[in-house]
């Protein structure tokens, strides 16, 4: 599953100028106030923030499952605001592989099948999900742990799961938010690490954290605050 | 892709076990009725129609008819007799006119009593074998009755079996009827009429001696000519024994029945009785299925974070779709599955109930495949058109306000 890293540096997500702002009927929040930000593939990028600095908004906009009031965001150079919200989810479930905070597995399904389900939408045949998704159950360690329901998994162990189906497509893009939220120390540094091996075989991460700790395994760090980015 | 979404669909249900048992409740209660009705339905027409085929069709039944409300007694109604026998024989068309006794009398064999119907058969040739003929009987064992059988009786295939007397009674034995001794020469074969099953045919003359019964007739027979329209002939019967007996049109005090009448009277009935309980069996449906979309309802409130995670990953709207409806119509199909087991299984239990206590095949359960299979899909679209518009709004959740939850 080795990846060539690309030596010229390619863009794979740009965000212009964006604003996202939210009518609470009194008074307007705005989440996310002008930001710029360009990702390349290969990156590894942290967007740390206190909570309320709308870096959970940026990374909505950013994994296309929310739609920005003013400005343009690129996914691979096709502009999300131009798609409709079948062609957003085909181009989610193919580019961008999604890391929550509570893990969001799906809790009737195994930890094989929670790998499975995002080929299921990509119309994958049985055979080869089946391949790939315990490939990557044996790649993160938890061969023994495949047919297990979420419930029966350790928060670590679920974390793992999320992330062998985050990569269950190939995607260009890993997003996550909070990844270490809901764990403690250790195993958020195995997640971390995880992250950074990740990154190494040439995947484009971008974190979404509070934890600095996390943070500075990435190449690049933007802090927001209020909606706006105060250092890169 | 539909496997995986059936698969899903499947698991979820299992994980809601109590909430979703309950909800196909509603749905199978309703299959039960409707397939326990329309399975016995069938078979209970056959039988009330088996009871009439054994009359042919060019035969008319004529009968004493109510008059009226009132106490009995009340309203003098002018029994048939002799003298109507005479006025039906002078009716165009009619070849044969049989008058019938049918009482019910004591009988006793091997130290048990019981009441029977006892129905009697004419001395004459001709009148002896068009009743044979039109009631379709034939001996099993022995013979049937002949002109000068006196003290002689045959009998109904019931009677004769052991369980009515706890012996079974032989051609050659001996039984008591109201006191007197009887030979049985003869025991019919099984007819589709139970009441000739457990009937006791004896000559008209021992039948009158044995009650005293002077000019007292219960029912009288009337063959028509082979060419002659049934309806028409008992026409003219019910307008001779009009002017007969002095009566007004519409205040008839008998009745003429040709066969397909009484059937067509009798299948009224049953469709009726038919439609009303399958019109509850429709509400209840309608009730289970208004179950299944607040189920639905729930489900989709309670699942929108898995709802949003799914479109996160790369479910279209579609997808999530067919992912309800395909789990709500499991929850119709389901419960139509367990309501044609219970609907069949009671229809099975109910005709043998009513078997045994004939003590004949009456009714047999009529249980087709094409019925199975339609209630089958049926109760699945049940469920998809209840799940519709709560799956819609699944598919229309927006994957960021899931995801909030």
């Amino acid at each position: 599953m080795e990846r060539k890293i690309n030596t010229k540096k390619e863009k794979i997500i740009e965000l212009s100028d964006v604003y996202k702002y939210y009518d609470m009927g009194h008074e307007v929040v705005k989440a996310v106030d002008g930001i710029d930000i360009t990702i390349n593939k290969g990156d590894f990028v942290a967007i740390v923030g206190p909570s309320g600095s709308g870096k959970s908004t940026a990374m909505n906009l950013i994994g296309a499952l929310d739609i920005a009031t003013k400005g343009d965001i690129f996914l691979d150079n096709i502009n999300i605001k131009q798609l409709d919200e079948s062609h957003l989810s085909q181009i989610r479930g193919k580019k961008i592989g999604f890391i929550f905070q509570a893990f969001n597995l799906i809790p009737t399904l195994t930890a094989l099948e929670n790998v499975m389900l995002p080929m299921v939408f990509q119309r994958i045949p049985l055979y080869e999900r089946q391949k790939k998704a315990e490939e990557l159950l044996i790649g993160i360690g938890l061969e023994h742990r495949m047919n297990h329901l979420p419930k029966e998994l350790s928060g670590g162990e679920k974390q793992r799961v999320a992330v062998a189906r985050a990569l269950a497509n190939d995607p260009d893009v890993i997003l996550a938010d909070e990844p270490t939220g809901n764990l403690d120390t250790k195993r958020g540094k195995e997640i971390a690490d995880m992250f950074e091996r990740l990154s190494k075989e040439g995947r484009t991460i971008i974190l979404v954290t509070h934890d600095m700790n996390v943070a500075r395994h990435a190449d690049r760090i933007y802090q927001l605050k209020d909606g706006k980015i105060i250092n890169k | 892709m539909f496997k995986d979404f059936f698969l899903l669909a499947i698991n979820n249900l299992r994980r809601r076990k109590l909430r979703s048992w309950l909800t196909m409740i509603g749905i199978f209660i309703g299959i039960t009725a409707v397939v326990s009705l329309i399975s016995l339905g069938q078979g209970l027409q056959t039988a009330i129609t088996g009871q009439f085929s054994t009359l042919s069709i060019n035969t008319l039944t004529i009968q004493n008819a109510g008059t009226g409300f009132g106490p009995p007694g009340s309203t003098v109604v002018e029994k048939l007799n002799q003298n109507d026998v005479e006025v039906i024989e002078k009716v165009n068309g009619v070849k044969i006119v049989v008058p019938r006794i049918v009482k019910v009398v004591r009988v006793d064999y091997n130290n048990a009593a019981s009441f029977k119907y006892v129905a009697d058969i004419p001395k004459e040739n001709d009148k002896r074998e068009m009743i044979y003929d039109s009631l379709n009987l034939d001996a099993e064992k022995g013979r049937l009755l002949e002109g000068n059988d006196y003290g002689k009786v045959v009998l109904g295939s019931n009677i004769a079996e052991g369980n009515q007397f706890e012996k079974k009674i032989e051609v050659g034995k001996s039984i008591i009827i109201q006191g007197e001794e009887f030979e049985v020469i003869g025991i019919l074969e099984k007819a589709s009429n139970f009441q000739i099953n457990d009937a006791i045919l004896m000559l008209n003359d021992d039948l009158e001696e044995l009650l005293g019964l002077e000019n007292e007739i219960d029912l009288i027979i009337a063959r028509i000519s082979d060419n002659e329209d049934p309806e028409e002939i008992a026409l003219r019967i019910e307008k001779a024994l009009r002017k007969d007996r002095n009566l007004e049109e519409g205040k008839e005090d008998f009745s003429v029945e040709t066969p397909l009448q009484a059937i067509s009277t009798v299948n009224q009935v049953l469709s009726i009785i038919q439609i009303v309980v399958v019109g509850i069996a429709l509400i209840s449906i309608i009730v289970g299925g208004i179950g299944v979309a607040n189920t639905m309802y729930t489900s989709v409130l309670e699942r929108k974070k898995e709802i949003g995670t799914m479109k996160a990953i790369g479910a279209k709207n579609s997808d999530i779709l067919w992912i309800f409806l395909i789990e709500s119509g499991m929850l119709g199909f389901i419960g139509g599955l367990i309501g044609v087991i219970l609907g069949a299984s009671s229809a099975i239990g109910l005709s043998s109930v009513a078997n045994n206590y004939f003590g004949s095949e009456i009714i047999t359960v009529n249980l087709s495949i094409i019925l199975i299979i339609s209630v089958l899909v049926f109760s699945f679209l049940l469920g998809v058109l209840f799940g519709a518009i709560p799956s819609y709004q699944a598919s229309k959740l927006r994957p960021i306000e899931a995801l909030r939850e």
